[in-house]
């Protein structure tokens, strides 16, 4: 059994599970269990925890829509008599994303990011992903109550206004996504921002401000996972600079950087020669400061699909890389893109920013404080999770993979030179622990009396990439829903969801922008009860 | 005499309000079955509101409809109109080439005055 | 699913109003309709549309029976009953319609669908179906309504009629409203038609380009040449557009000086020669213009639901319309699998309809076949339809009757406030007994 959080590494030991929960071993030793799930020789660990995909909602659904090439000769989705068919592609269909994580022992999973106005879409749709607790980041970077709070010098009404858009939407967490860029993307042609200090006009209101506020609302909040951080210039050679200012404009709140790898390189703009790693650097800070914590968002070579909040992005990419483009402007609140793309190990910035990916994982010290993500679909699917573990665990395999790689990986990076291994138990921390606790999720990642029943089993296998694609046993809320990455049970799993405390009376105000400003009435936009299943409040504090 | 048009079926108002008032009420029925013709077009057919006229694809689809003419010089001259439903729906083809949409405007038929 | 709410005290005790409920004729979606309800009547309407109003205003408990089988009243159990048969028993099911309902009851209809094996198409076929085709080939530069209310300085409308089919798309959200960059509304904005047919849309405008029937194409094309500086001969333009080459020079140069333009498209493209082609020619030009300018496209959706059916098939099945699933697994091909299609060829050999009205609507082909196969009907209106059908249900009307979920032509969200209860269930009713009775025929969970 590995059990990080409470120190348990590969000891062997019981699990009681009662009502779908993990409890005590009965002080009795005349109770005896109405069934036993016998474990000997195989690896226990909690459900995997995704804590940054884009797995439902409007984006999703466009990427879906748009690209109906991928699917016809991918891995076809059979109905069976207790599951639904469905699609593959780098964007599964709904039914076909809960199936596959929890084949592959993942039991919970984060959508990182939905326009609020798009809430109820990304219900339905998680109520439409079976097998896997879940829930949603809610776009607040270009909010424009947000910034007009931040103008106006409203502190107190900013945070409250945090907490009342989370509880309209039923979301999460915050999630920051290019913070002002997308608004002046709304503006000007070709727009965006390009560093912490520009301007974004009609506010009057640089991102640094929009971070440095919003940290400090959402911490103040006590939030379980108060921040959660696509920072600006994202892909942009030399944007280590402003991925550095961003962790620094934290100062020492609370804050959670996103797909790090995507923020992390050095060299000049436009040009391509210059591209290098700056992760040492940019390590070397995290390391040093506790109140920081990332994801790292592996690249994997092969077509996948970009997606993202950040509009400018996905006009950028569709431009590079001559596809199809999808944008959607969402009033007073978000924006998104969507391109296709293909990442080639011949490519100098793709292969480097493999690698770029992989020295996160081995240079921050602290695995606790590093979660495993692919920022599926980004820069590969979570499907590749094993993959990555096999690159994290075995050295050899690692040094072999760097050789079929455009060999300046090896002046422009440090990934040649590191020679560090993950255990297995270090493993269970970047894919389960760490993440269930960057979340602020108490009854996840673990198994300590009080957890939810979520355990994932394995066979034991010297390739892990092997080992973890196909779980012997995956258990949900107590139930045996996977055996041998076949579904035996399908459950609906629950909503996550914080409802912050707030003063009501800011209402007053939010309503009247809402019908000078948006499409729909204020009445209309919060979420009702009815849009959740099965949910739990994660509370604050 | 029997000259080809350019048929655009399409929406308008009445006929949507007709969904919800009930399509066998009169006033769908009239509204449906009315074909707009451009003021010189009926003049020079000698035509006026009420009388038929009786349409014909180039697959040989057929139906009569009174005409009225179109208002407020909505159709050049050589085109008509007929608002959707059931009488519009007689003329299209099943074919729909490839798209799953059959050809609903800019259909090439004749007029010809009954 | 939401209560009703009535935050205004009627002065006639016996009249509920109801604020804030949502209009779901058309693809606007208005939410902000005060309905007044007496007796299970709604009385009146507040700011609905003149077809709005017919919405609200004509649908009422109707004393229709709930089923009829073979036009013989029966009960909704034995509907029900006859309902799964004909359709586990078919070898070519298909399911099709959606458009005018909530998307609660169109997931249970797709999970029908791929119980038995069968195919799935929606409206969207027979109306933005070919610009769903486009969006695959081209992607979409798109917006919500409201970025349109706030931003659009040039709002040109192609091949659309929303004065008269989309009433309140010009004073809500493209034409009219003060916007937070366009303070004088309708004066900041500069508005352009271009249609074959001078609608009143076309008469609304500041601009109108009266072009030639069939050449939205060459058009579009025309644009997108002078979007990228290539010369072009005037009598060649003329003649196949009809429109002076000229004003096709002036209305770019308007285009590239905007700030925020915004095409919002309608069928004249989608069901005219070319189809997907006109539709794609349309989205790539929005997207052209991005080099210069910002610039969205958005199709004008009919129907008050069709963008919740094209999302719900797509995140069920990864396709938004014309699924057909009888090899277990969902495969996509507009053309084979399409309503249209399948009837007109004679393979379709039972079908369920829900809230549409292809016996009115479709091909004659297709008609004919419809009228001699085993179908299902799910309507709140006695339609062509449900005449013919050998089971057909008379449903509550969404948003009316029933809460639940539908979404805007620009893809938000909103859910419904019912005014008053139907004595008829509801599709997500009736569709969810079906379902329940398939799965027992078919022995599947």
């Amino acid at each position: 059994m590995y059990d990080p959080l409470h120190g348990v590494d590969g000891q062997v030991r019981d699990i009681w599970i009662r009502d779908g929960r993990i409890v005590d071993a009965p002080s009795d030793p005349a109770v005896r269990p109405d069934k036993v799930l016998d474990a000997a020789g195989l690896v226990v660990m909690p459900g995997g925890v995704d804590m940054h995909c884009h797995i439902a909602g409007p984006k999703v659904n466009a990427a879906r829509k748009m690209r109906p090439e991928e699917k016809r000769k991918a891995e076809h989705i059979m109905r069976t008599s207790k599951t639904r068919s469905g699609t593959m592609g780098s964007t599964p269909s709904t039914f076909a994303t809960g199936y596959k994580y929890a084949g592959m022992g993942y039991t919970t999973a984060f959508d990182a990011a939905t326009p609020p106005l798009a809430a109820r879409h990304v219900h339905e749709e998680l109520e439409d992903t079976p097998c896997i607790d879940k829930g949603f980041f809610v776009l607040m970077g270009n909010n424009h109550y947000i910034m007009r709070s931040i103008q106006r010098k409203e502190p107190e009404r900013l945070k409250t206004f945090i907490a009342w858009l989370l509880g309209a939407a039923k979301g999460y967490a915050p999630k920051l996504v290019n913070p002002g860029g997308v608004e002046v993307w709304k503006q000007l042609p070709s727009g965006n921002v390009h560093g912490l200090d520009e301007n974004v006009e009609h506010y009057d209101v640089t991102p640094r401000q929009i971070i440095e506020a919003t940290a400090r609302g959402a911490n103040e909040l006590k939030l379980p996972h108060p921040v959660h951080i696509h920072a600006n210039n994202l892909g942009m050679p030399g944007n280590w600079a402003t991925t550095l200012e961003t962790m620094k404009t934290l100062g020492d709140t609370r804050g959670h950087l996103t797909h790090i790898q995507f923020h992390s390189y050095g060299g000049g703009v436009g040009d391509q020669d210059t591209f290098n790693s700056k992760v040492v650097e940019l390590a070397e800070y995290v390391n040093t400061h506790p109140n920081l914590t990332i994801d790292v968002g592996q690249v994997l070579f092969g077509k996948t699909t970009s997606m993202t909040g950040d509009g400018p992005l996905g006009y950028y990419l569709s431009n590079i890389y001559h596809t199809k483009w999808f944008s959607a402007d969402v009033e007073m609140e978000a924006g998104c893109g969507i391109a296709p793309i293909e990442y080639r190990d011949k490519s100098l910035v793709h292969s480097l920013q493999w690698a770029i990916g992989l020295e996160w994982y081995l240079l921050v010290k602290d695995p606790w404080r590093v979660a495993m993500s692919t920022d599926h679909p980004n820069g590969g699917s979570f499907l590749a999770y094993p993959q990555i573990i096999q690159l994290l665990m075995d050295r050899t395999f690692r040094e072999e993979a760097i050789k079929q790689v455009h060999p300046a990986v090896r002046e422009r990076s440090t990934l040649a030179e590191l020679t560090r291994e993950y255990t297995l138990y270090e493993i269970c921390i970047i894919t389960r622990s760490g993440p269930a606790k960057i979340l602020g999720l108490a009854n996840k990642g673990h198994l300590g009396p009080g957890a939810d029943a979520d355990i994932t089993i394995y066979m034991p296998n010297d390739d892990k990439r092997v080992m973890f694609e196909m779980p012997r046993f995956v258990i949900k809320d107590g139930r045996v829903i996977v055996e041998q990455g076949e579904i035996r049970e399908v459950t609906t799993g629950k909503l996550l969801h914080v409802a912050p405390g707030y003063d009501t009376s800011i209402e007053t105000d939010i309503a009247e922008w809402f019908e000078k400003y948006y499409s729909v009435r204020f009445r209309n936009y919060p979420v009702s009860d009815d849009y959740l299943h099965d949910h739990e409040i994660i509370g604050c504090g | 005499m029997a000259e080809t048009f350019i048929l655009v079926p399409g929406r308008t108002s009445k006929q949507g309000c007709g969904v919800s008032e009930g399509k066998f009420t009169d006033g769908y029925q009239k509204e449906i079955s009315s074909l707009q013709v451009a003021d010189e077009d009926m003049k020079r057919y000698g035509l006026v509101n009420g009388d038929k006229v009786r349409i014909t694809t180039e697959s040989g689809r057929q139906v009569d409809l009174a005409v009225i003419t179109a208002p407020a010089k909505e159709l050049p001259s050589g085109m008509l109109f007929l608002a959707y439903g059931d009488l519009s729906s007689i003329l299209m083809d099943g074919d729909t080439h490839g798209t799953g949409m059959p050809t609903s405007k800019g259909m090439d038929v004749t007029m010809e005055k009954l | 699913m939401s209560t009703t709410a009535a935050s205004t005290k009627p002065v006639d005790p016996s009249v509920k109003v109801v604020t804030d409920a949502t209009c779901t004729f058309c693809g606007c979606v208005c939410d902000d309709i005060d309905i007044s309800v007496k007796d299970n009547h709604i009385i009146e309407a507040k700011r609905a549309c003149v077809m709005g109003k017919a919405w609200f205003l004509n649908h009422h408990a109707d004393d229709r029976p709930s089923c009829l089988i073979e036009g013989k009243p029966a009960s909704v159990a034995e509907g029900v009953e006859r309902a799964a048969r004909i359709l586990t028993e078919a070898r070519y099911p298909i399911i099709y319609g959606l458009s005018d309902t909530t998307s609660e009851a169109q997931r249970v209809a797709v999970h029908i669908g791929d119980l038995i094996a069968g195919t799935v198409d929606t409206t969207t076929s027979v109306c933005h179906g070919p610009s769903g085709m486009a969006f695959q080939s081209a992607g979409e530069v798109t917006c919500t309504l409201g970025e349109i209310a706030n931003r659009g300085d040039l709002i040109i409308f192609w091949g659309g009629n929303p004065a008269e089919n989309h009433p309140r798309h010009f004073t809500k959200y493209s034409l009219m409203p003060k916007g937070m960059f366009l303070p004088n509304g309708r004066k900041d904005r500069t508005a352009v038609a271009i249609d074959v047919r001078n609608t009143k849309t076309a008469k609304a405008m500041d601009l109108f380009f009266q072009v030639k029937p069939r050449s939205d194409f060459e058009c579009l094309w025309t644009l997108r040449a002078l979007a990228k500086g290539i010369d072009l001969d005037p009598a060649v333009v003329k003649k196949d557009t009809g429109i002076e080459l000229a004003r096709w020079q002036d209305l770019m140069a308007r285009m590239k000086a905007c700030k925020f333009g915004v095409i919002l498209f309608g069928m004249g493209l989608t069901m005219t020669r070319g189809k997907h082609l006109n539709s794609e020619a349309l989205l790539s030009l929005a997207r052209d213009m991005n080099a210069f300018t910002r610039f969205v496209v958005k199709p004008m959706r009919g129907h008050g639901n069709v963008t919740g059916a094209d999302n719900v098939v797509t995140w069920s099945t990864g396709y938004p319309f014309g699924v057909n699933m009888s090899r277990g697994y969902p495969r996509f091909n507009p053309g084979e699998y399409t309503t249209s299609d399948t009837l007109a060829r004679n393979e379709a050999d039972a079908a369920m309809i829900i809230a549409s009205d292809p016996m009115a609507n479709f091909s004659q082909p297709a008609r004919e076949r419809l009228a001699s196969i085993p179908y299902i009907a799910l309507d709140p209106k006695d339609t062509p339809t449900t005449r013919a059908a050998t089971v057909a249900f008379t449903t509550a009307t969404y948003g009316i009757n029933t809460a639940g979920t539908v979404y805007r032509m620009d893809d938000v969200p909103i859910f419904l406030r019912p005014a008053f209860e139907s004595p008829h269930p509801s599709d997500f009713d009736v569709l969810t007994a079906i379902k329940h009775r398939v799965m027992e025929l078919t022995n599947q969970q």
